[in-house]
C-alpha cells in the first residue's frame, strides 16, 4: 500500500484536514497498523511541494493548528494514472517455494515433505483469513478474500508441483 | 485426543484395485475435520468406511468407543439413521417431496409423528436463509437452496456426527461459501463433529484440521504417516 498515493486518493474524494485523512486510512487501509501523525504529515507536505495538493490557511480553533487539504488537477491526474495502472504480479512464493524444491530434489532431500509443510502453513493462515471473514466487516472480508484467492493459487501450484516431483526430480538431477 | 471416530490401518480394494491400503485416522467429539487429497486418493472411501456405510477388507472403525465394521448391517443401518447426517456433492433429495418434507424424512424414518417431523424441519428453514421455500419440491430449488435444504436434512435429527462429501462442490464459490458458513456455524453451535471430504482449501478452510489422503493412506499436513 502506497500511503502517498492513498492519502491523495482520499483528497481525491473531498478536500480534508489531516486528521480526516488519517482516520479514514486507517478504517479502511491500516489493518491494524495506524499510520503515525508525522507520517501523515510529512506525507501531505511532500504532495504539496510537488503540486498534487494545496493546503489552505490555518483554520483557528481549540487544540492543534488545522489545515484542509485540497487535491490539484494534477494530483487528479496522478490518481487516475495510478489506479488504472495494474498492479505487477508478485509471483514470490513460487519463487522461492520452487528453489527449494528443486534444490531438495538435487540433493535428495524429501521435497513433498518441504511441500507439505508449505501446504499447512498456508491451509492456517487460510483458516485465520475464514475466521476474520466470518466475524469481520464487509471490508475486512474482502481483503481476506484477495489473500485467500492468492493462497489458494499457490496451493493450487503445491498440488501440481506434488504431482509431477517424480518427473521434476528426473529433469533436475539428469 | 478423544477420539469419538477412530479408524486403524483400514483397507479396502474394489476388484483388483486397491482404494485404502492402510488408512488411520481419529476425529475427536466436535472437531471439523477436512479429509482432502487428490481425486481418486481413496478420500471418499475412507469416509464411507467411518460412516458405516462400506465395511473394510481389513483395519478397525470405531465410533464412541464401539466397533461398527464389525457390525451386521442392521445395526450399520440403524447406527447411520440415529447417529449420522450426511451431505453429499449433489443434495440427493427425493424428489417427489417437497423441501420441508426432504428435511423432515430423517425424522420420520426414526419413528418421529408427522405434524412434530415438520415441525422441526420447518425450524430449519430460517435458520439456513430458506424462508418461504418449504413447500418448493427440488426442481424449483437452485443448487444452493438445494444444498441447504440437504445440510437441515443432515442436521435435522441433531446426529453427533454429520458426513459431508464434497458438499460445495457443484455449487459457486460464493454460494459454496454460504454453504459452508451455515454448516460450520450449525455444527459448532449444537457441537456436531464434521468429517468433510473436499479438494478445495477454500472449504477446508473452514474445519478445525486437514488430512490429506495419498494413494490409500492418510497423511497429516506435517507429512508424517498417521498412526492410529
Amino acid at each position: 500500500m502506497t500511503v502517498p498515493l492513498t492519502l491523495l486518493g482520499l483528497l481525491d474524494r473531498e478536500p480534508s484536514h489531516g486528521y480526516d485523512l488519517k482516520r479514514d486510512y486507517d478504517a479502511f487501509f491500516g489493518r491494524g497498523k495506524p499510520l503515525p501523525y508525522g507520517q501523515v504529515y510529512s506525507t501531505l507536505a511532500r504532495l504539496a511541494r510537488d503540486g498534487k495538493i494545496e493546503a489552505g490557511e490555518p483554520e483557528p480553533g481549540a487544540g492543534p493548528e488545522r489545515k484542509r487539504y485540497v487535491i490539484t488537477p494534477q494530483g487528479v491526474t496522478v490518481v487516475q494514472a495510478w489506479l488504472t495502472e495494474p498492479v505487477d504480479p508478485e509471483p514470490h512464493l513460487q519463487t522461492v517455494l520452487f528453489a527449494k524444491v528443486v534444490l531438495a530434489l538435487m540433493t535428495d532431500r524429501p521435497a513433498d515433505v518441504y511441500l507439505d509443510i508449505q501446504r499447512a502453513a498456508h491451509l492456517q493462515r487460510m483458516r485465520e483469513l475464514t475466521e476474520l471473514k466470518r466475524s469481520g466487516a464487509l471490508v475486512d472480508a474482502l481483503l481476506a478474500d484477495h489473500g485467500l484467492f492468492h493462497l489458494e493459487a499457490d496451493l493450487r501450484w503445491i498440488d501440481l508441483t506434488a504431482a509431477r516431483l517424480d518427473a521434476l526430480a528426473e529433469v533436475v538431477r539428469s | 485426543m478423544t477420539a469419538l471416530i477412530h479408524a486403524r490401518e483400514v483397507e479396502l480394494s474394489f476388484g483388483p484395485t486397491p482404494a485404502l491400503r492402510g488408512a488411520s485416522v481419529r476425529v475427536a467429539a466436535g472437531e471439523i475435520l477436512a479429509v482432502m487429497g487428490p481425486s481418486g486418493s481413496g478420500k471418499s472411501t475412507l469416509l464411507h468406511c467411518l460412516a458405516g456405510i462400506l465395511v473394510p477388507d481389513a483395519g478397525e472403525v470405531h465410533f464412541g468407543g464401539e466397533r461398527i465394521d464389525t457390525m451386521r448391517e442392521g445395526q450399520r443401518t440403524a447406527l447411520r439413521r440415529d447417529r449420522f447426517g450426511f451431505v453429499f456433492q449433489f443434495g440427493q433429495l427425493v424428489p417427489e417431496l417437497t423441501a420441508q418434507e426432504n428435511v423432515a424424512l430423517p425424522l420420520l424414518l426414526n419413528g418421529i409423528r408427522r405434524t412434530e417431523a415438520m415441525k422441526r424441519a420447518g425450524g430449519w428453514f430460517e435458520r439456513l436463509e430458506l424462508e418461504g421455500l418449504q413447500r418448493r419440491r427440488c426442481g424449483e430449488l437452485s443448487g444452493g437452496q438445494a444444498q441447504r435444504v440437504a445440510l437441515a436434512r443432515g442436521l435435522v435429527s441433531g446426529p453427533p456426527v454429520l458426513f459431508a462429501d464434497e458438499p460445495t462442490g457443484s455449487l459457486d464459490s460464493l454460494t459454496g461459501e454460504r454453504v459452508m458458513d451455515l454448516l460450520s456455524s450449525a455444527a459448532r453451535e449444537h457441537g456436531t463433529t464434521v468429517i468433510l471430504v473436499t479438494h478445495e482449501p477454500r472449504v477446508a478452510a473452514y474445519a478445525d484440521r486437514e488430512v490429506i489422503v495419498r494413494d490409500g493412506r492418510v497423511t497429516s499436513l506435517s507429512g508424517d504417516r498417521v498412526v492410529a
